[in-house]
């Protein structure tokens, strides 16, 4: 066997098995559309090892999107290799509707197995199928699982062997006659009323109870975010750094000497005597601070309650609420997903966006994005320098954003040649969150960030203070000072971490600590940095997604709005 | 009194009426019995479930011309107020 393609209607649980099977993990969540990557892993050892790949869900083999056209190309291309099997997994509680897809597939000239996942739920909401009789109809092997728990996996690997390809006979025009017919013989729902549950969650949809419950939740998203990110900075990491590793650093440095030029690199300046996280700017300390003591605390934070969010299947109620929102951008409703995870990082921001069916929304969503979502990173810096003003220095930050996002939206809207279609989605079933996998994800998420942050702070810090002790910071200052001071009102130091922003904005914005800046100064610091460019890992992702010729035109929007409304504030504020 | 209103309630019912997805109220539910619509937005509804003589219910609407909620069998499908409008069902 050559390899195994995990195939079925979006949110079935393709990825929580291909976790299962292969033991990589992947991110899952409740909302159809999650994964737009496909995902390999590799299943037995030696000989027999064999690729397992995660394909998009898709809902028939004509697709209507581009994550739907990935799958469909890769089931023709693993066709074409011969020697592979598909592996279709079906939505237990939806079998009619997911029936289509294993009947396109059983005409396919490759061998499948089939998979009834979310086999407790079915039962538990009174579906029984006659997974025998079906198996007749079918002629492919069935197994029942759940996965979440790993009910049926070892059944599943066990018979493996067992793909065929199917033998089941009907004319394309009949298949919805075929599938009814099927379920009618295999299918039995016992009647049940509306529960109070069901009624409950309803009231999230309809517009009248749903937009004041999305207000209160989005009220309580932003502050559970808090209270977990500062909960974990003043409990956790505040007396790691103060108590512990500032101790360390003081010994450290009495060792090597305060002029040597190591301790400029590695401790950095001592302010009173003393290090200061924030602005000693050595790698060792504000290098290590930023990505751990400042920044993490909140990405944990922030995953948390986004993976809580995804798993509970609640974001697609809030894209239905806020589609009319959307449709001011040029987007629809599902575009809030992206946008969700922008707020943490915008790399996974701007893949998501290939759940959007046309190039102008994925090139407007993108691009709002970089322009105006601070990853939570960035985020969590500036509510760092600017917090201790409270409101009065937080809100014109991101209240300038949010309508540079608005004013940004309705322009590309107007500009932007394309389509945009309607909002079309699935809404799936409450679930509770498993705390287990939520857990995995989330710290799937944070290895992520600190594989992708650590390095490139500690990194950037270093190259900053060669920089500074060069005189190169100060030459580029020179030039660019007419535009930093003259428009901005900024310091000319300040072009230094203009530059900087495009390694990290984490580190840029902590590279105005030691500036002395004043609020207004902050303010408009901080709305430029966020506008201006993308960082470097934005950058990479959104030419790959869109192509040189959108990145540029993005970028030209960005330079000229930031510079804008930077000038703007400056004078305004 | 109570049999009264029950009898009217069923006048009412029993009258048939066709009706775009957009012009049904929460909780009522029909067939489809008619779908304007090219090839595309065809196939889309298919995918999920929805095509000429399925029974659905509708969930919900939203002000301003939102998106309408829909159920056919255990699934719900969200549909932009255009494409709800092609969609016709007798109640």
């Amino acid at each position: 066997m050559k390899k195994i393609l995990l195939v079925g209607n979006p949110n079935v649980g393709k990825s929580v098995i291909f976790s299962r099977l292969t033991g990589v993990s992947v991110i899952a969540s409740n909302y159809p559309g999650t994964t737009v990557e496909f995902s390999k892993g590799s299943i037995g050892s030696g000989e027999k090892k064999t690729d397992v790949i995660d394909v998009p869900g898709t809902y028939s083999l004509d697709p209507t999107s581009p994550a739907e056209r990935v799958a469909t190309e890769m089931i023709e291309q693993a066709i074409k290799e011969k020697n592979s099997i598909v592996i279709d997994i079906l939505d237990a509680t939806n079998l009619e509707r997911n029936l289509n897809l294993t009947l396109q597939l059983l005409k396919k000239d490759i061998p499948i197995i089939v998979v009834l996942n979310l086999w407790d739920e079915a039962k538990h909401i009174g579906i029984s199928i006659d997974v025998n009789r079906l198996q007749e109809i079918l002629g492919v092997t069935i197994v029942p699982t759940v996965a979440i728990t790993g009910q049926g996996i070892k059944e599943l690997v066990g018979r493996l062997g067992e793909a065929k390809k199917g033998k089941y006979q009907y004319d394309d025009k009949e298949r919805w006659h075929e599938i009814g017919r099927i379920i009618d013989e295999v299918q039995v729902i016992k009647h049940k009323h509306h529960t109070v549950g069901e009624r409950l969650t309803d009231l999230t949809i309809h517009p009248w109870t749903g937009i004041p419950i999305a207000i209160i939740f989005l009220f309580l998203i932003f502050h559970a975010i808090r209270f977990i990110g500062e909960g974990l900075i003043n409990l956790v990491f505040a007396p790691l750094f103060e108590g512990l590793w500032a101790p360390v650093m003081m010994k450290f440095s009495e060792l090597i000497g305060v002029d040597s030029f190591f301790h400029k690199l590695l401790i950095g300046q001592l302010i009173e005597g003393q290090i200061d996280f924030g602005e000693s700017f050595g790698v060792l300390t504000t290098g290590l601070f930023v990505p751990f003591g400042a920044v993490l605390p909140y990405i944990i934070a922030f995953y948390l309650v986004l993976s809580f969010l995804e798993d509970s299947g609640y974001l697609p109620r809030l894209a239905v609420l806020l589609d009319n929102t959307m449709h001011t951008i040029g987007l629809h409703g599902m575009a809030t997903v992206p946008m969700f995870l922008a707020c943490g990082c915008n790399v996974p921001g701007i893949l998501a966006t290939r759940i959007l069916e046309t190039r102008r929304e994925r090139f407007i969503a993108a691009t709002l994005m970089s322009i105006a979502i601070p990853c939570m990173a960035q985020t969590a810096m500036i509510f760092g320098l600017l917090g201790e003003y409270g409101p009065r220095g937080l809100v014109p930050v991101f209240v300038t954003l949010f309508m540079i996002w608005l004013v940004a939206g309705i322009l590309m809207k107007l500009l932007v040649k394309g389509e945009s279609p309607e909002i079309f989605t699935e809404i799936p079933s409450y679930r509770l969150p498993y705390f287990g996998i939520l857990l995995k994800k989330v710290w799937m998420r944070i290895k992520w960030f600190l594989k992708e942050a650590v390095p490139f702070v500690l990194l950037g810090v270093f190259i900053v203070n060669i920089l500074y002790t060069l005189g190169i910071i100060d030459i580029l200052g020179n030039i660019a000072a007419p535009v930093v001071t003259k428009l901005l009102g900024l310091p000319r130091e300040a072009a230094g971490v203009l530059m900087f922003g495009f390694l990290r904005k984490d580190l840029a914005v902590g590279m105005l600590a030691p500036l002395q800046l004043s609020m207004k100064q902050l303010i408009i610091a901080s709305v430029v940095l966020t506008m201006y460019f993308p960082c470097v890992a934005t950058f990479a992702v959104f030419l790959k997604e869109l192509g040189i010729f959108d990145m540029i035109k993005a970028a030209i929007i960005m330079i000229v709005s930031a510079f804008l409304v930077g000038s703007l504030l400056n004078l305004i504020l | 009194m109570v049999c009264a209103t029950s009898v009217k309630k069923r006048t009412v019912e029993t009258k048939m009426a066709n009706v775009d997805l957009t012009q049904m109220k929460a909780g009522q539910s029909g067939i489809v019995t008619e779908i304007h619509g090219g090839y595309g937005m065809t196939r889309k509804l298919d995918a999920m479930g929805i095509r000429l003589g399925v029974r659905i219910t509708k969930v919900s609407g939203q002000i301003m011309r939102g998106p309408v909620v829909v159920r056919t069998g255990n699934t719900q499908v969200a549909i932009g107020f255009g494409m709800a409008r092609r969609v016709v069902v007798e109640v």
